[in-house]
């Protein structure tokens, strides 16, 4: 099993779901995410004053797949994710030991 | 002559004004309060809010006579005394000549100038004060420097046949002030700039982002102080008439005009055009219209109110110049947008539109209005900037100015005020405590 984390532009995070909900994905975690990478930060000026915001807000997904599913679903986030310009984010996987839904106390991929 | 009655239509205009000037505080109260990082936001408003507590029962008690009065027979203050209003229900207002108004709604109106005056001051120390001493201040200030300089500038004296008694001294030299540039604006903004000086920067200043957490708030708050002013100007001319109607459309025009003076400096300096920007604009047009609204004609106001928006939007940059922490530009709005209206006059006035006001140098009258103008302005000025000084530096020396440093990091609302002005999460952190 692995735990996918995809770090998106706020902007993407419906056609992301859309896409994921298509390729037959039953569920993720979404939360409000600040960071930087490349991209560079923005200025804000008020009343002339001029503010480096350079912690930009992003969107982190987190969706548990089984093992088969990782390459395909990373596929689907990234096609779905791109702009091209710079601050697209980033997708990763990391490997998860045991994954058990509370309702049933079924654990394992049939947790997913 | 003739006895002057009560008129109806005066007296109405009168009261809708003072509760239009009222509007005035807490409508700064938003516009103050959007400016500052969400953690402080309620000592800014609250500033506001107990400033029209204290100042509204010392007038009952003594601010009007202190003000107002005329037995002491003097041009620096009225009389040392009880207000008295209570005594005063019949009487009619005399202020340099009968008005046909109630003189309880004359005090009741120029109430609301007493209160918005220190409350405008509060801009320049946002965040950091304690609020004990904020009180303390507002009733020494009040007291020592607004109720006497509005003497100065508001009280034109008893008049009995040809006789004037206790009319205040810029008034009676002719300084043309018609709603409060000088006691009101330049005398704010003084006071601003000594009470930022005395307390010092806040922690962080030119190193944090101090970004105004509500912009929304801001623009609210700009709203409701433009309506307000409204009254604040055309309420000045105590009627119902040609003089109120002039006024309330100069102020419409200037404010206006300035708004689009400071998105232009803007656009051209920053690139963007912001909404902080036009909610500034307004106001820089409403304080610099303020002295002049009533003397000059509406393209005049025009210019007056574009040329405002530029000057303070270049001016609210001063202080990183100087590196004093005037947090919401009560210098750079107040102290400079005041200059500018009350010397406007003296280029602008224009006796055809008010006849008692004189000429100024467009108008064929010379450099003698714009000499008293720059010495009413300049006299308030320096007046309120060294009595302030004063104050808050005998406050800091007894009770303290300034919160403790963790209390203005971690948030002066919870510190002063064990309140928080958001709660935005879904989730508990905390039940009722028994």
């Amino acid at each position: 099993m692995k735990l996918i984390t995809a770090i998106i532009k706020p902007q993407k995070l419906d056609a992301i779901k859309e896409a994921l909900v298509g390729a037959g994905i039953t569920g993720m975690t979404v939360s409000e995410a600040k960071g930087f990478g490349r991209q560079l930060g923005l200025t804000e000026v008020y009343r002339g004053a001029q503010y480096k915001v350079d912690l930009i807000p992003k969107i982190r997904l987190e969706i548990l797949v089984s093992s088969k599913e990782t390459d395909k679903v990373i596929k689907v986030i990234v096609d779905a994710a791109k702009t091209g310009s710079i601050g697209d984010g980033k997708v990763w996987a990391t490997s998860v030991e045991s994954v058990t839904r509370v309702r049933t106390g079924e654990s394992g991929e049939s947790a997913i | 002559m003739s006895e002057v009655v009560l008129n109806t239509g005066d007296t109405a205009w009168v009261l809708a004004s003072t509760a239009l000037v009222l509007l005035m505080t807490p409508g700064l109260a938003l516009f103050y309060g959007g400016m500052v990082r969400a953690k402080s936001v309620l000592n800014m408003m609250l500033m506001s809010m107990v400033t029209i507590g204290i100042v509204s029962v010392l007038w009952v008690i003594y601010g009007f006579k202190l003000a107002f009065g005329y037995e002491a027979n003097s041009q620096w203050y009225g009389a040392i005394s009880l207000s008295g209003l209570g005594s005063a229900v019949n009487e009619l207002t005399n202020n340099g000549g009968v008005y046909p108004i109630p003189l309880l709604a004359f005090a009741a109106f120029q109430v609301m100038f007493a209160i918005i005056t220190p409350a405008l001051i509060s801009g320049a120390i946002a965040d950091r004060t304690k609020f004990t001493a904020w009180a303390v201040f507002v009733a020494i200030w009040v007291t020592v420097v607004y109720f006497p300089v509005a003497h100065w500038v508001f009280a034109f004296g008893n008049k009995v046949g040809d006789t004037v008694t206790g009319a205040g001294f810029l008034a009676a030299r002719g300084v043309e002030d018609f709603a409060g540039g000088t006691a009101v604006h330049i005398n704010a903004g003084a006071a601003g700039l000594a009470m930022a000086i005395i307390l010092g920067r806040r922690v962080g200043w030119r190193r944090e982002s101090m970004r105004p957490h509500s912009l929304p708030l801001v623009l609210i708050g700009a709203g409701l102080l433009w309506f307000g002013w409204f009254g604040f100007n055309a309420g000045s001319a105590l009627g119902a008439n040609g003089i109120a109607a002039i006024a309330l459309l100069n102020t419409q025009v200037a404010t206006a005009a300035a708004a689009l003076g400071w998105l232009l400096v803007e656009k051209i300096r920053d690139g963007h055009p912001t909404s902080l920007g036009v909610a500034s604009g307004a106001i820089s047009g409403l304080v610099a219209i303020t002295p002049a609204c009533a003397f000059v004609a509406p393209w005049a106001a025009v210019v007056i109110g574009l040329l405002a928006g530029v000057f303070c939007a270049l001016a609210v940059g001063l202080k990183y110049l100087f590196n004093f922490d005037d947090s919401l530009d009560v210098v750079g709005v107040h102290l400079v947008g005041g200059l500018w209206g009350c010397l406007s006059i003296g280029f602008f006035g224009s006796s055809t539109i008010n006849s008692l006001g004189l000429n100024g140098i467009f108008y064929g009258g010379g450099t003698a209005l714009l000499g008293k103008q720059a010495f009413g302005a300049f006299f308030v000025l320096t007046y309120s900037f060294i009595v302030t000084l004063i104050i808050g530096f005998a406050i800091d020396k007894t009770i303290g100015l300034r919160v403790k440093e963790e209390a203005e990091v971690s948030g002066i609302d919870y510190d002063q005020h064990a309140e928080t002005g958001y709660e935005l999460t879904t989730s508990s952190s905390g039940g009722f405590r028994s």
